[in-house]
């Protein structure tokens, strides 16, 4: 059946409006090389006076330990031509949107749509490892809104959410990938909580990738219980209502357990041009990328396209281009 | 014989239409430029269509008689295009980031504040469409408290301009009144220079009777900012009625303490925050243009816009034109069951 397409995404290689990849200015400066002290004070130097550096501690990547401080050595990252390692982002967010319009594209039932869906995770989990620059993915598994769906699917999930962890953990601790749940999993039935606490402690050590997975997880939730748990502060005492700021409202938000909780770039996947109430406060500079495919067929060409398209953007964070 | 007629019938009619053609330009040359000229070096004095459509002056409003003319079918045929977009829903809430003013003006070899300019006469002509097609609420991006971070000189000249359309409207509160426009200024305006201030809260207080269409311009805004603020607010709120209790109870004995203690977990809700948001005069946006082909929510309307379409064209601001507003809203319209049906169950 056809149907109204918009295609936004940016193609690269054609668009002659965007100057090439100008010097990023970006808040966080992560220097790729061992800091040693005269890198230390040349990066304090060179930087802006609102830059903050962040030491790349314990990198160990697959198990091997780079030969001075710990960061992954040269070959180790096999980052595809075309891509500049200087503006990868250090944390994607996806939406995984389009699993059972795939399935019903192709006449099979909604749950081979998921379960097509978890392997596309799979995939994009693996060339993150691979390439290695990529610290942060989030993914949005399951949003408040969905407990709306046939309620056959959404125990589907909740066992194929559960079935996934305790299948894929020990392929996290092998990988050195770290997992984090955001979201509110009081409503979750109970195994499934279980497993979740258990994942994240038997993986909250690993400093490879960070995989945070938001099940039953709103935005707006989010930022008020970050309000109430300040307001609870302010009521004890220890804080005044003068002095609540963005920094504390942050310190409180679910994905404070991240290295970095703001997204640099969000992909949503079949082509619908919204948010959907995920990650709202952390979305205030991420660069959004759609693109009209769905979520199972998402693989490595997809993810390059968004990649390409990332480090063509030029983001000045309100302030002029130099 | 009945072709030789078709053939006779079509060559009066474009004679016609020619003679009044030239019959325009030479009303044109005679009156409003003094004889027609091929080449002069008073720019100006050459005919073109484009002055001819346009209007000899667009900044002293001489408007020509072609552009009274095309004016009048170009009105016609929007609204006729209007109504049928009305059969279907039609937002109630647009926001708009005016982003690309310094590029256009780049791109088009202007002065360097000249492209701020462009992009206030876009922003007045899309104003007008949305008031045809019945858009209650406009949102725009006018200043963001990051983009006090350009050059002095750059701000400066911004605070200017702001300064000076806002007196500009406050002079034509007459068509503001007949048109229903009611004015806000969202943000934390205490950032702002105090003459642009008084000014800003002159114009709020003039429109504040007008209930046809609400323009929120947003000046010394980031959504952070506005979370943050009403989280402030709330907590102060809060503080506020429990030290009251607490001033009430040492009369009263000192009873209701542990009730107090229970209710801590709902000490302050979605409805609190809302409650205090500088944009809690406005529901929800239905759709956000971003113009120039970014794709970023730059720190604006994070929380109002968490189930709204996104529209990026690539167009930059000063070429927004009808098009883009068309095709959003057909975009809008296609999506609309699905988020309604949402909005419901929720």
């Amino acid at each position: 059946m056809p149907s109204l397409q918009l295609s936004l995404s940016i193609s690269p290689l054609t668009d002659p409006t965007l100057s090439p990849q100008p010097k990023p200015q970006s808040l966080l400066l992560v220097p790729h090389t061992p800091l040693r002290p005269k890198h230390l004070l040349c990066c304090l130097f060179a930087t802006a006076k609102n830059a903050i550096i962040v030491e790349d501690q314990n990198a160990v990547v697959n198990g091997r330990v780079g030969a001075d401080t710990g960061v992954p050595a040269e070959e180790d990252l096999l980052l595809p031509a075309g891509l500049q390692k200087e503006f990868m982002p250090k944390h994607v967010a996806v939406i995984m949107d389009g699993n059972r319009r795939w399935a019903r594209m192709r006449g099979l039932p909604v749950v081979l749509g998921y379960e097509a869906g978890i392997r596309a995770l799979r995939r994009v989990m693996g060339l993150c490892c691979k390439w290695g620059i990529i610290r942060v993915l989030t993914v949005f598994a399951f949003s408040s809104d969905n407990w709306f769906r046939p309620k056959v699917e959404v125990d589907f999930l909740m066992r194929l959410f559960g079935r996934g962890l305790k299948d894929e953990l020990e392929n996290f601790v092998r990988k050195n990938i770290r997992i984090s749940v955001i979201g509110d999993s009081s409503k979750l039935p109970k195994p499934l909580q279980e497993l979740i606490m258990a994942a994240t402690e038997t993986t909250k050590n690993n400093s490879g990738l960070h995989l945070i997975v938001a099940v039953n997880y709103s935005g707006q939730r989010d930022i008020v219980q970050a309000c109430q748990s300040i307001a609870l502060k302010a009521k004890d005492g220890l804080i005044e209502p003068e002095d609540i700021n963005e920094f504390l409202i942050e310190q409180e938000l679910d994905t404070r357990c991240a290295a970095f909780p703001h997204p640099d770039l969000l992909i949503r996947t079949s082509g619908e041009l919204r948010v959907s109430n995920f990650l709202l406060w952390q979305l205030a500079y991420t660069e959004l990328f759609f693109t009209q495919s769905h979520w199972p067929e998402f693989g490595e060409s997809e993810f390059l396209e968004a990649l390409h398209s990332f480090q063509q953007r030029q983001r000045r964070y309100g302030g002029k281009n130099t | 014989m009945a072709v030789t007629e078709a053939k006779y019938l079509i060559f009066l009619v474009v004679s016609i239409i020619r003679s009044a053609e030239a019959a325009l330009v030479e009303m044109w040359t005679v009156y409003y430029r003094q004889g027609l000229a091929i080449i002069s070096d008073y720019k100006e004095r050459i005919f073109s269509w484009y002055r001819f459509v346009m209007g000899p002056d667009t900044e002293n409003n001489g408007d020509s008689v072609a552009s009274k003319l095309f004016g009048t079918l170009n009105g016609f045929m929007r609204k006729f295009l209007f109504r049928i977009l009305s059969v279907g829903p039609v937002p109630n809430h647009l926001a708009f980031i005016l982003d690309g003013n310094r590029r256009y003006a780049k791109k088009w070899k202007l002065q360097e504040g000249t492209g701020h300019k462009c992009g206030f006469w876009a922003l007045m002509s899309i104003l007008k469409y949305c008031n045809e097609l019945g858009v209650k609420y406009v949102t725009i991006y006018a200043f963001s408290i990051d983009n006090f971070k350009r050059r002095p000189n750059e701000v400066q000249y911004v605070m200017d301009l702001m300064h000076e359309k806002i007196e500009g409207l406050l002079k034509e509160e007459s068509i503001m009144n007949q048109y229903g426009v009611r004015v806000y200024f969202i943000g934390n305006l205490k950032l702002l220079p105090e003459r642009v201030r008084v000014v800003a809260e002159k114009a709020m207080k003039a429109t504040e009777n007008n209930k046809n269409t609400v323009l929120l311009i947003c000046v010394a805004y980031t959504s952070t900012d506005e979370i943050v603020h009403a989280a402030q607010e709330s907590c102060q709120h809060e503080w506020d009625e429990i030290q009251a209790m607490k001033a009430s109870e040492s009369n009263d004995g000192g009873e209701i303490i542990s009730n107090e203690n229970q209710e801590e977990h709902r000490f302050i809700n979605l409805v609190d925050l809302e409650k205090y948001f500088y944009m809690g005069v406005a529901p929800d946006v239905d759709i956000l243009f971003r113009t120039s082909g970014e794709t970023r929510l730059s720190n604006f309307l994070l929380w109002q816009t968490s189930t709204c379409l996104l529209y990026s064209p690539r167009a930059l601001f000063p070429e927004l034109g009808l098009r883009h507003l068309v095709w959003s809203v057909l975009n809008f319209q296609r999506v609309y069951p699905y988020l309604e049906r949402r909005r419901k169950q929720v």
